[in-house]
């Protein structure tokens, strides 16, 4: 009968962490109001630069999720031709819109204040997925959340081919440089 | 299965299965499209022109194009004349974006010696506000060929079209290509010397570099019999920086008021040449660093 008792106290146990993960969903949110993200490769012919300002993402503070979505299309070359071939024929946006990471901000204790932070989680570019851990600051006071990064993408890990009769050459990783500027999210 | 341990697996199922919700809800909060995305249909065609007519793209701001054009001859012509490749006419021509919607050219084509010089200006864009591009074309060419009889105006020709295309998904897009030709001397009294034409073309993307493209330009005003209406069937070979075109067309032309107006090859008949367009552009505008 010691068995009985304990699966009774284990389903009261089940709808308790039920209870707690629906409250988990009105934890503090922050989602960003400014973000600026600039992809940087070095090709013998001509450096390949882009600039996007409409990636949203959203942190949670409480269970430290948190996700990035990419619009493809809104980075900005400086040549219109280059900004087609990105899109059309590397990237093809038509068919993967977005890029995307979804993590955890895995040591950081969620108090105020500056500190180097790890996202793990999953990164999907061009419809692949790959797993990445990526570095960079935090910095979080009661109302402001500030990330910044810098890291690698290996054209490989996404299936992103570079056909062998282009012109220029082009370098197998880029350097990605994120900056986001999160406010308090209110659910509407 | 003891019940502890089916208890604990659900547990751990619910678990995991709370931590992807949460990420699935953070996403759906993101999934609100961006604002600022117009929804500009971008390379409709590949290139400034879709065989022999221009397509509706223009060239950006600060971009020269090169383009160089050429017709073979007919490839029914026998070994003799090596199935075409014994003759050919070439046009070039150099291409410049004043803005990202206005272009200006000129060109020269060996044929008759005509020289061309065209405005070309999109004034709609397809969005999510507009289901087609509009862009407006007008030329001028001039014949310097001597030919005794052939003086002053009379060696002039003017164009325009409105070309007007859609891009239905990333591999299908078609264009429209209404237009008119004014030209100042006709070779026989049969032939109206204001022409009126429908263009129609069409691409269909292979793979994201190879597409197969048609072109068709049904003359809808008076014509003498040696006249015929201009096909062309063809493959884009786009390689970054670079387009190739390669066609089969029955027009030796490359101006609207060759291969629209003087073109006397059938290509149901057999009289077909095989051609190309190359193209490479060059980004004038200083860099920023």
């Amino acid at each position: 009968m010691m068995e009985l008792r304990i699966i009774k106290i284990m389903k009261k146990l089940l709808l308790i962490i039920f209870l707690l993960n629906c409250l988990f969903g009105f934890s503090q949110k922050f989602k960003t109001n400014n973000s600026h993200i600039r992809f940087f490769s070095d090709a013998p012919m001509e450096d390949i630069e882009a600039i996007n300002e409409s990636a949203t993402s959203i942190v949670d503070v409480t269970s430290k999720a948190i996700v990035i979505v990419v619009p493809i299309k809104s980075f900005d070359f400086k040549k219109e031709l280059m900004q087609e071939h990105f899109n059309e024929n590397y990237l093809e946006s038509d068919d993967f819109p977005n890029a995307t990471f979804k993590g955890k901000l895995i040591d950081w204790n969620g108090e105020e204040g500056t500190a180097q932070v790890s996202a793990k989680g999953t990164m999907e570019i061009h419809g692949v997925s790959k797993e990445m851990t990526i570095t960079g600051d935090l910095d979080y006071s009661s109302n402001v959340l500030k990330v910044s990064t810098v890291f690698n993408i290996k054209l490989e890990d996404h299936k992103i081919k570079i056909p062998k009769a282009v012109f220029y050459k082009i370098a197998e990783e880029v350097e990605v440089t994120a900056n986001f500027e999160y406010a308090p999210y209110e659910k509407n | 299965m003891h019940p502890m341990k089916r208890i604990s697996s659900i547990l751990l199922t619910i678990l995991s299965l709370s931590v992807v919700g949460q990420d699935q809800e953070l996403l759906e909060l993101l999934s609100s499209s961006d604002p600022n995305d117009k929804g500009y249909a971008s390379a409709t065609f590949k290139s400034t022109r879709v065989i022999n007519g221009h397509s509706i793209e223009t060239r950006s701001n600060g971009t020269l194009e090169f383009i160089i054009g050429h017709r073979f001859g007919r490839i029914n012509s026998g070994y003799d004349e090596f199935y075409g490749l014994d003759f050919s006419t070439i046009r070039l021509g150099l291409e410049y974006g004043i803005t990202d919607n206005l272009n200006i050219g000129i060109g020269r084509a060996s044929f008759d010696k005509v020289v061309d010089a065209f405005v070309k200006y999109r004034f709609l864009r397809q969005s999510k506000k507009s289901p087609v591009t509009i862009t407006g074309f007008t030329s001028i060419t001039r014949k310097t060929v001597d030919i005794p009889g052939l003086d002053g105006i009379d060696r002039n020709a003017y164009a325009a079209q409105l070309l007007i295309a859609r891009k239905f998904n990333s591999s299908f897009s078609f264009q429209l290509s209404p237009t008119i030709i004014q030209r100042n001397l006709v070779e026989t009294p049969q032939d109206d010397n204001l022409l009126l034409a429908l263009g129609l073309g069409a691409r269909y993307k292979l793979s994201n570099r190879i597409a197969i493209v048609t072109e068709y330009y049904p003359v809808l005003s008076n014509k003498s019999a040696q006249f015929e209406d201009s096909f062309a069937l063809g493959i884009d070979i786009e390689t970054g920086g670079h387009v190739f075109q390669l066609h089969f067309t029955n027009a030796v032309q490359m101006n609207e008021r060759g291969f629209i107006g003087e073109t006397t090859d059938s290509f149901w008949d057999g009289d077909i040449h095989y051609g190309f367009n190359i193209t490479r552009v060059f980004d004038l505008r200083p860099n920023k660093s």
